[in-house]
C-alpha cells in the first residue's frame, strides 16, 4: 500500500487517508495570458513514467496540502515536503539522485 | 487465409486437425512502409484493418512492444455501449457498436458479440435526471435507449436489491442492443484479417525513438532497427505521453491505473451488464459464469498495471449493497491496466504538430467499446486527412476550449 509521511502532522498515512492532487510546481497563468500558456497550465502535464513531483492532501488527517516525490512505475516514495516552496528541497533531490543520477526536476 | 466455417471444422476433424494454418504471420520488419502503426491493441489493429479495407492502403506495419492485444485490449471488462450525452461521442461509439454487430461475419472470426443489454442504474435523484436527459439526447442522436422504471429493472435483473436503504434504484438507462464481446477475439480477428491483407504485425518490438526531417516524420527507431514510413499512427493508450515526447510534442494526458476482477464461476444469474455509477461499480456475468467486476480508477499517476487494493475494497463494498448475493462469492483474480485520461474524458483522434504523425489516444476507462469506430474514423483521418467521425476530437480543442465533456455525463465508470 502506498504510504506518505505528512510533513505537517508527521503521521505516516496510507493512500486511503489522502487525496491525490496531480503534478506539483505548476506555473500558474492568469488573465491576459496566451492560449498556449493556458493550455499548458490547465491540461498539459509531465505525466512521467519515472519520478513524479506531485501534490497530495491529508484529507482524513490535518487537511493540509503537501508535496511528494514518487516513482510512478515502482510507487517508491522519495520523501514528502511542504507545499510552500517552488522546488523540491535538496535532501529530496539527493534521495532521488541516489537512485536516478540523471534525474532532472 | 483459410476461412473458418462449420465445413472447415468437419474437414479438420477428419484429418486430425493438421490443416489449420497460423492465424497471422510473424515477419521481420521491412526497411520502409507507407504507414506504420505503433501499438497492436484493438485500436491499432482496427485502424490498420480499415486502412486496408476502406482505403486500399496495405503497405502497413503494426509494431507492438509486448504481445498482440496484451495491453488494455485484454484487460477491460468487455462492455460495449453507445449511450453518451454529447453528439460527437454518440456518433463514434454508435458507429463502433453497429460495427460490432457484424464484426464476426466481417472478419470471419467469432468475436462472441452478445447484445445482452446494458443497464445504467440511477440511484440518486440527480443521477435520474441526468439519465433522463441522456435518454432524450440519445433519441435525437438516433441511438436507441430508454429510461426504465424500478419494476422493469427488477424484471430484467432479479439479483438487484431495489430498495437498498442508502442507494435505492430509482430507474435505469437501458440500452437493449448494447452488450459484451470477447476482447481477445477482437484483437485476434483484426490481426488475422490484417495479416491476410499483407500487413506486417511485428511483436516484441519496442519503439525507442521517432525520426523526423524538416518537421516531417521519416520513421521510427525500434529494438529491431530503423523502420521508415510516410505516415505514423500512434495508438498506445497508457504510454501515449512517452511516444509523444519522442516525437517532440506534448499531450493533455495523464496515465492512471484502472483495475477489474472476477469471481469464481457460478450458474447464470445475470444476463445483462449493469453499471452503478453512484457507487462506482459495474458488473456482468461472463459465459464461463464468472462475475466480471470493474470499479473506479486510481486517482494518482500510475504506470504499474496493478491498481490499489483500496479500490477493490471500495468497489466491493459498494456493489454488495446493491447486489447482496455477491457477498457469498470468492474472488478469483484481479488485474489492472494503464489508462490515458484527458481533461474532458473524451479521446483524441488527431493530426499532431509533426507532419505525418497522427495520434489516437485518451480513451481513458472506456476504449474497448470504441475499437471498430475508432479504427474506422482514425483510418479515414490517416488516409484522407479528415474524417467526420474524428473531427471534434482534435488535439487543438484543449487550447480552443471546445471540450466534449463526458466526465459528468458518462460518469467515472465505462
Amino acid at each position: 500500500m502506498l504510504k506518505f509521511t505528512c510533513p505537517y502532522c508527521g503521521i505516516e498515512a496510507s493512500e486511503t487517508e489522502l487525496a491525490a492532487g496531480g503534478e506539483a510546481h505548476l506555473k500558474r497563468y492568469g488573465p491576459g495570458s496566451s492560449e498556449q500558456d493556458f493550455e499548458g497550465y490547465l491540461f498539459l502535464r509531465k505525466n512521467p513514467k519515472g519520478v513524479h513531483l506531485e501534490r497530495w492532501r491529508h484529507v482524513m488527517g490535518c487537511g493540509k496540502w503537501f508535496l511528494a516525490a514518487r516513482h510512478t512505475a515502482t510507487l517508491e516514495v522519495f520523501g514528502t515536503y511542504s507545499a510552500q516552496t517552488h522546488e523540491p528541497p535538496a535532501e529530496i533531490i539527493e534521495n532521488i539522485r541516489a537512485k536516478f543520477p540523471e534525474w532532472q526536476a | 487465409m483459410r476461412r473458418y466455417s462449420a465445413f472447415a471444422i468437419a474437414r479438420e476433424a477428419l484429418r486430425y486437425h493438421t490443416g489449420w494454418g497460423r492465424a497471422w504471420g510473424a515477419p521481420a520488419p521491412k526497411k520502409h512502409y507507407d504507414v506504420v502503426i505503433v501499438g497492436a491493441g484493438g485500436h491499432g489493429l482496427a485502424t490498420a484493418y480499415y486502412l486496408g479495407k476502406n482505403h486500399g492502403i496495405t503497405d502497413v506495419a503494426i509494431i507492438e512492444k509486448g504481445w498482440l492485444g496484451g495491453g488494455n485490449t485484454g484487460r477491460n471488462t468487455t462492455i460495449i455501449r453507445s449511450n453518451y450525452l454529447q453528439d460527437p461521442s454518440a456518433a463514434i461509439y454508435e458507429k463502433a457498436r453497429s460495427l460490432y454487430e457484424t464484426m464476426s461475419q466481417d472478419l470471419n472470426y467469432n468475436v462472441m458479440f452478445s447484445p445482452r443489454g446494458v443497464m445504467m442504474l440511477a440511484q440518486t435523484e440527480h443521477e435520474k435526471r441526468g439519465y433522463l436527459r441522456t435518454a432524450h439526447a440519445n433519441a435525437l442522436q438516433g441511438v436507441k435507449t430508454e429510461f426504465i422504471t424500478p419494476d422493469r429493472v427488477r424484471e430484467i435483473a432479479p439479483i438487484i436489491n431495489i430498495d437498498g436503504p442508502r442507494y435505492p434504484v430509482l430507474g435505469a438507462l437501458w440500452q437493449a442492443r448494447a452488450g459484451t464481446a470477447r476482447h481477445d477475439a477482437v484483437a485476434w480477428g483484426y490481426a488475422r484479417a490484417c495479416s491476410d491483407m499483407g500487413m506486417d504485425i511485428i511483436q516484441t518490438c519496442e519503439v525507442t525513438g521517432v525520426t523526423r526531417e524538416g518537421g516531417k516524420v521519416t520513421g521510427v527507431e525500434t529494438s529491431k532497427g530503423h523502420i521508415g514510413c510516410n505516415k505514423l499512427g500512434i495508438v498506445v493508450a497508457g504510454h501515449s505521453g512517452q511516444l509523444a515526447e519522442m516525437a517532440g510534442f506534448r499531450l493533455p494526458i495523464e496515465a492512471v491505473a484502472l483495475q477489474a476482477y472476477v469471481s469464481e464461476p457460478i450458474k447464470p444469474a445475470l444476463d445483462c451488464v449493469i453499471m452503478a455509477n453512484t457507487v462506482h461499480g459495474y458488473l456482468s456475468q461472463s459465459d464461463k459464469g464468472e462475475m466480471v467486476i470493474g470499479g473506479g480508477a486510481d486517482n494518482h499517476n500510475n504506470f504499474t498495471q496493478r491498481g490499489s487494493f483500496s479500490h477493490i475494497e471500495e468497489t466491493t463494498r459498494a456493489l454488495i449493497e446493491t447486489f447482496p448475493m455477491l457477498s457469498r462469492l470468492k474472488m478469483l483474480r484481479q488485474w489492472g491496466g494503464i489508462v490515458d485520461m484527458t481533461g474532458d474524458r473524451s479521446p483524441i483522434l488527431s493530426k499532431t504538430p509533426v507532419d505525418g504523425i497522427f495520434i489516437n489516444c485518451g480513451w481513458g476507462t472506456g476504449g474497448f467499446k470504441a475499437i471498430p469506430g475508432s479504427g474506422w474514423g482514425f483510418a479515414e483521418l490517416m488516409a484522407k486527412g479528415h474524417s467526420p467521425l474524428t473531427e471534434a476530437f482534435g488535439l487543438e480543442r484543449f487550447r480552443e476550449g471546445r471540450f466534449i465533456d463526458e466526465s459528468v455525463a458518462a460518469g467515472v465508470a465505462h
